[in-house]
């Protein structure tokens, strides 16, 4: 909401400056995110002073000056005007900078004199008709110092982030209510010129009742308040100056003098309002009613608009007229042929009018303040207000009573608020009477007990959002200002919950993957998916091309990147741990928590003294998803078992499938490496409901995550024995086969097996394969004799012989 | 010459000592290191080294002669493995016989360097200092149910309020978190007080995907609920997070609004680039916003089934990308999420 620092004035007679108004108003109300200068335009002006100054050689009308515009560098300037002095200080433009007629300023000759830059006239400055001189600036500041800081020139503007729950603060009054409170300065409504209308009675009716001869029927359901008047003989023109500019200083433009009124009162007290050109009502009739399904109405900015029912209008007797709260229609708009008015003030339903607007795509300054909720009682007085300006300006005369048709006027309730309880929720003890003071201040009405027991408080009516205890003590605390309470660390209990055991596993996964050289990302879940009810759908997705959610980290990592390769980056090693979702039937998705990896590319960065060309292959994947794995389960024994359906092996974490590598297919150009994958889940992420609302769970919480830590065996004193076994290994048998029937023969003096050998080619027969193993024996408590270890090994080769028909390579 | 198969223990004894006899002499010619080398591997390698044949013969030597042959075979050995040392030592500049490369200018081999991502590791930094008071790691689910979102948070139905919050809808009751603020109601309802927990994760929002908006990012939301816990807590905490996290002596609270604290603020610290003086990052303020937070609504405690009579409890949640953005002078949010190898890698470095 923009507020004008002059248009509060006129609320209360405050002596901050602007920029102290900003801290006052941000820390005690809302936040002041901006505040602009009306005349930015100035912004690039500086205040210099005039050092020298002489007659022009080649002109009699010319100076020539050194002018000093505290850059610490004198200046050459020639200057027209005959008032030019030295020792004086001016408005000064330097070169490059645009004054506010538009010109800017060049470096340039005039009659063979250089000239930096401008003096400038109150003219050129846009701010008066002077342009007889320069302008003598009075004030005492150094040279270099911005025009608009060195004088009082302009309004200035406040953009305050009014946050939904403070509708009352969506006006001037709203916000010079604060500033009153806060600086115990005197809150009084601004003088407008003219008479208070008179008028007689205007009884709260229901439903239905007249104005000077217009019959208003209101459904209060949609507007619990609606207020209507009459003004005949108006003459619709110009606004005055004064209201003009009161109406840009809030960025609003002046359309005439009677939209100016209704625009006025907004923004000075925050109640919307319409004037409706009386003449253009069929049946003498207003009607506040839900729209009817495929009514139509073309609204002030020219739009024809499609209605439903969940669209309040204002209707007479044959169609609508202006969408409630939201905008006006243009065939009932005030124009220059305009004489009779009928003024609209009132309280239209706040979820309806959100409802409505929504509807017909339309937000305005009126159903911001509708929805957010308009003070129930303001009407009176802002129509009272609307009409004397109108009056003011356009002329006019009210026609009669104004009609108030209301349900039924809420009585303010009152909020019991315990002394102790604020002491336990804000930490320090406010004392009653302060509390009241403050709250008192701000319009609520409070009536303390003896000592320090309860306050009862009524909150005023514009107020709606004060409801519980809760709402008071906040109201307290705010008033006396947040920095006023101590910041002081008290004892504290430790909490019941431990660490989530999803983040334990990923944080261990994360760091082991890190350790390995890998790159995290962070990338969005959302995919292309297949059309197919495999994906969970985003409803109302930001992208069409993109509206799933992804059921693979893999599918997220492989788009990612093609983005890296569309870059010419194909040494990829990113790794991102997230969830991945599956449709259920039910409502809620299953979401898994993966950790997803993909790697391509050289398996380490080019050196002089390193071997070239070595690139990430299905070994490298294969190491990633045990080493992954075994940090994502660390209690459980990992197994890669061969797999097909486009995975090369699924990961099996205590016989359980939790994962698997993948050759990883891209939309790659051609000098792309192969790109390897590898997808582990960690856990399936809890999402049912804890408890019902209103209720807990407490007894059903699970304690501490189990803990995994490897177990010490003694290290070994006695010597190793090492002998290599080269073999034969016909087609269809494989290394694991192999390994096991290994095993199985050494029996436990066996300590370590590892294959460190394929080889294919000369001296292997066709079909066959080589594979070499070192083997490493050891017995506990004394030196292997060599023949033991010879017997060993003739046991290994008949077993292999027998069972797999693997024979020792000879050759 | 060579042994005979059952060499006798003096066979043994006289080409042995002249074996050695040959190889200290080889030894201690060495002109240089390749020298040296080729006779280590002449007289003690472990393919054709000559002291292997000695080796093997103590196999074939009468049982009676072994020990005495192995004596001798260990004596050799050793003799020539500290010849070999001490030789190495005198031709070598540094100890082993190592030479270093001629030209020392060339280049480390490089390594490729994992890395965190840059949220992450500030959500890390966050957690690192809360967790010094106690706070522990809690998660739940990215999609949500709109009641742990909106209802059991105090949000009022078809209210402005939740225009700031606009969503990513799964089914009618059904959608992408908003916030990491339902995490609060799943803990209360999982976990009787007291609380003491941070939940950091990713959230939603129906954004545009520019410079400084997007549809998904990180959240971390703490959360403090048991007896006696109050404003000055809140205060305190965080004024004491700000002072670890941010280096920043200053730190302020305003009113603020969020459905499910009250009272509610928002905490400012002194803008790093202009030490308060104010400048265009901050607005000229002199002031960054940091963090929203408040005291618990009653009732959410109550939507939890806690009793907010005896319990009070405070909240706050954060941006670690808006930080992470500050603290690497990233200007466009979008490289945390484009998983550009040449950004993660700067950030490896
Ligand atoms: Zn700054």
């Amino acid at each position: 909401m923009n507020v004008s620092y002059e248009w509060l004035r006129a609320f209360v007679p405050f002596e901050e400056t602007p920029a102290q108004l900003r801290e006052l108003i941000t820390t005690h109300a809302a936040t002041v995110d901006d505040l602009v200068h009306l005349r930015a335009d100035l912004a690039d002006i500086v205040v210099a002073r005039v050092v020298e100054e002489g007659p022009h050689p080649d002109s009699d009308h010319l100076h020539v000056t050194r002018v000093d515009d505290g850059s610490g560098e004198l200046l050459d300037v020639v200057c027209g005007a005959a008032n030019v002095t030295a020792g004086k200080l001016y408005p000064f433009a330097r070169v490059g900078v645009t004054i506010p007629t538009g010109i800017t300023l060049e470096k340039r000759k005039i009659r063979g004199q250089t000239s930096n830059g401008m003096l400038c006239s109150a003219r050129e400055l846009k701010l008066g008709d002077d342009h007889a001189g320069i302008m003598e600036l009075s004030v005492d500041v150094p040279p270099g110092t911005p025009l608009l800081r060195a004088l009082p020139l302009s309004d200035m503007q406040f953009v305050v982030d009014v946050l939904p729950n403070r509708p009352d603060l969506l006006s001037h009054l709203g916000v010079a209510r604060e500033v009153s409170a806060a600086t115990g300065k005197p809150l009084a409504l601004p003088a407008l010129p003219g008479e208070a209308p008179v008028w007689g009675e205007a009884p709260h009716v229901r439903h239905e009742g007249t104005t000077a001869g217009v019959t208003v029927r209101v459904d209060h359901a949609l507007a619990p308040r609606y207020m209507g008047l009459v003004i005949k003989g108006v003459k619709v023109g110009p606004s005055p100056e004064w209201l003009v500019k009161r109406l840009e200083s809030v960025g609003s433009r002046s359309i005439n003098n009677v939209v100016d009124a209704s625009n006025y009162v907004l923004h000075e007290v925050g109640q919307p309002t319409h004037a409706f050109d009386l003449a253009r009502l069929a049946g003498a009739t207003v009607q506040v009613r839900a729209a009817r399904k495929g009514e139509k109405i073309v609204t002030l900015d020219g739009v024809e608009r499609a209605l439903d029912e969940t669209v309040t209008v204002i209707a007479d007797a044959e169609r609508a007229h202006a969408i409630a709260g939201v905008m006006g229609g243009r065939d009932s708009e005030v124009t220059d042929a305009t004489t009779d008015l009928f003024l609209e003030v009132a309280v239209f339903d706040a979820r309806r009018t959100r409802t409505g607007r929504k509807r017909v795509g339309l937000s305005t300054d009126a159903s911001y303040r509708f929805e957010r909720g308009v003070d129930f009682a303001l009407p009176p007085m802002a129509l009272e207000r609307l009409a004397r300006l109108i009056m003011a300006v356009a002329g006019g005369q009210v026609a009669g009573p104004p009609v108030d048709v209301v349900e039924q006027v809420p009585v303010p309730r009152a909020v019991t608020v315990r002394s102790s309880r604020v002491a336990k929720v804000l930490g320090a003890r406010v004392p009653s009477v302060d509390a009241a003071a403050r709250l008192t201040a701000i319009g609520f009405t409070v009536d303390a007990e003896e000592g320090e027991g309860e306050l009862t408080v009524v909150a005023p009516s514009w107020r709606a959002d004060i409801v519980r205890e809760i709402d008071v003590i906040e109201e307290i605390a705010r008033l006396k200002g947040y920095d006023w309470f101590p910041t002081e660390i008290r004892p504290f209990r430790p909490g019941t919950p431990p660490d989530d055991p999803i983040w334990v596993q990923s944080d261990r996964v994360r760091e082991t993957l890190v350790s390995l050289g890998l790159l995290e990302a962070r990338p969005m879940p959302f995919t292309k998916g297949d059309g197919a009810s495999r994906f969970v759908r985003v409803a109302n997705p930001l992208a069409e091309d993109e509206p799933y959610l992804r059921r693979e980290l893999l599918d997220t990592l492989a788009r990612r990147a093609e983005d890296n390769l569309a870059h010419l980056q194909g040494n990829l090693r990113l790794f991102e741990i997230g969830s991945a979702f599956e449709p259920t039937g039910a409502a809620m998705p299953r979401e898994i928590v993966r950790v997803g990896v993909l790697m391509m590319g050289d398996r380490h960065p080019e050196h002089f003294a390193s071997a070239r060309g070595q690139r990430y292959d299905e070994w490298d994947a294969k190491a990633v998803a045990e080493r992954a794995a075994r940090a994502a389960h660390p209690a459980a024994d990992i197994a890669l078992v061969p797999a097909d359906g486009g995975w090369l092996w699924r990961v099996h974490a205590g016989g359980r499938d939790v994962g698997g590598v993948r050759h990883v297919a891209l939309d790659a150009p051609v000098w792309a490496a192969p790109a390897f994958g590898v997808e582990i889940d960690l856990a399936e992420m809890p999402n049912a409901d804890v408890a019902p609302a209103g209720q807990n769970a407490h007894g059903t919480a699970p304690g501490p995550v189990g803990r995994h830590w490897p177990q010490y065996r003694p290290v070994p004193t006695m010597p190793s024995a090492e002998f290599d076994l080269a073999l034969l290994v016909p087609a269809g048998v494989t290394s694991a086969q192999v390994e096991a029937s290994i095993r199985a023969a050494s029996g436990e003096l066996l300590e370590r097996l590892q294959l460190f050998d394929q080889y294919t080619g000369q001296g292997v027969p066709e079909g066959m394969r080589s594979l070499a193993w070192r083997l490493t024996l050891r017995h506990p408590e004394r030196t292997l004799r060599d023949k033991e270890i010879e017997g060993r090994r003739s046991k290994i080769l008949s077993v292999l012989d027998q069972e797999l028909h693997v024979r020792a390579r000879t050759s | 010459m060579t042994l005979p198969d059952h060499p006798s223990l003096d066979d043994y004894r006289g080409q042995i000592s002249e074996m050695a006899a040959q190889g200290l002499a080889a030894i201690g010619d060495a002109p240089d290191l390749d020298a040296l080398e080729a006779a280590r591997v002449a007289y003690l390698g472990d393919r054709r080294g000559r002291m292997l044949e000695f080796q093997r013969a103590l196999g074939a030597i009468a049982r009676d002669a072994k020990p005495e042959a192995g004596r001798l075979f260990n004596t050799v050995k050793r003799q020539l493995e500290s010849a070999l040392d001490e030789r190495r030592a005198r031709l070598g500049r540094g100890a082993g016989g190592y030479t270093p490369p001629a030209d020392l200018t060339m280049p480390a081999r490089p390594q490729w360097t994992g890395a965190r991502h840059p949220v992450t590791l500030v959500i890390e930094e966050i957690a690192a200092i809360f967790r010094e008071l106690g706070f522990t790691i809690a998660l739940g689910p990215e999609v949500e149910t709109e009641w742990y979102n909106f209802g059991a948070l105090n949000f009022p139905a078809n209210h402005p309020a939740m225009d700031l919050h606009d969503t990513l809808y799964v089914q009618d009751d059904v959608l992408l978190r908003t916030h990491t603020s339902p995490v609060q109601v799943r803990t209360l309802q999982r976990f009787a007080p007291p609380i003491r927990i941070l939940a950091p994760g990713n959230v939603y929002r129906r954004d545009f995907f520019d410079a400084s908006h997007a549809p998904m990012f990180a959240q971390i939301e703490g959360l403090c609920v048991d007896e006696g816990v109050s404003f000055v807590d809140l205060k305190a905490t965080l004024g004491h997070f700000a002072r670890r996290f941010f280096g920043s002596t200053r730190a302020r609270f305003r009113p603020s609004y969020f459905p499910f604290t009250e009272p509610s603020a928002e905490m400012d610290v002194e803008c790093r680039l202009c030490r308060g003086a104010g400048c265009a990052a901050c607005k000229g303020t002199g002031w960054m916003e940091i963090l929203g937070s408040g005291m618990v609504h009653p009732a959410v405690l109550e939507a939890a089934g806690v009793d907010s009579e005896k319990y009070t409890g405070w909240a706050f949640g954060m941006g670690p990308a808006r930080i992470a953005m500050q603290r690497y002078g990233v200007t466009d949010i979008r490289v945390f999420y484009d998983s550009d190898v040449r950004f993660l890698e700067q950030i490896a470095e």
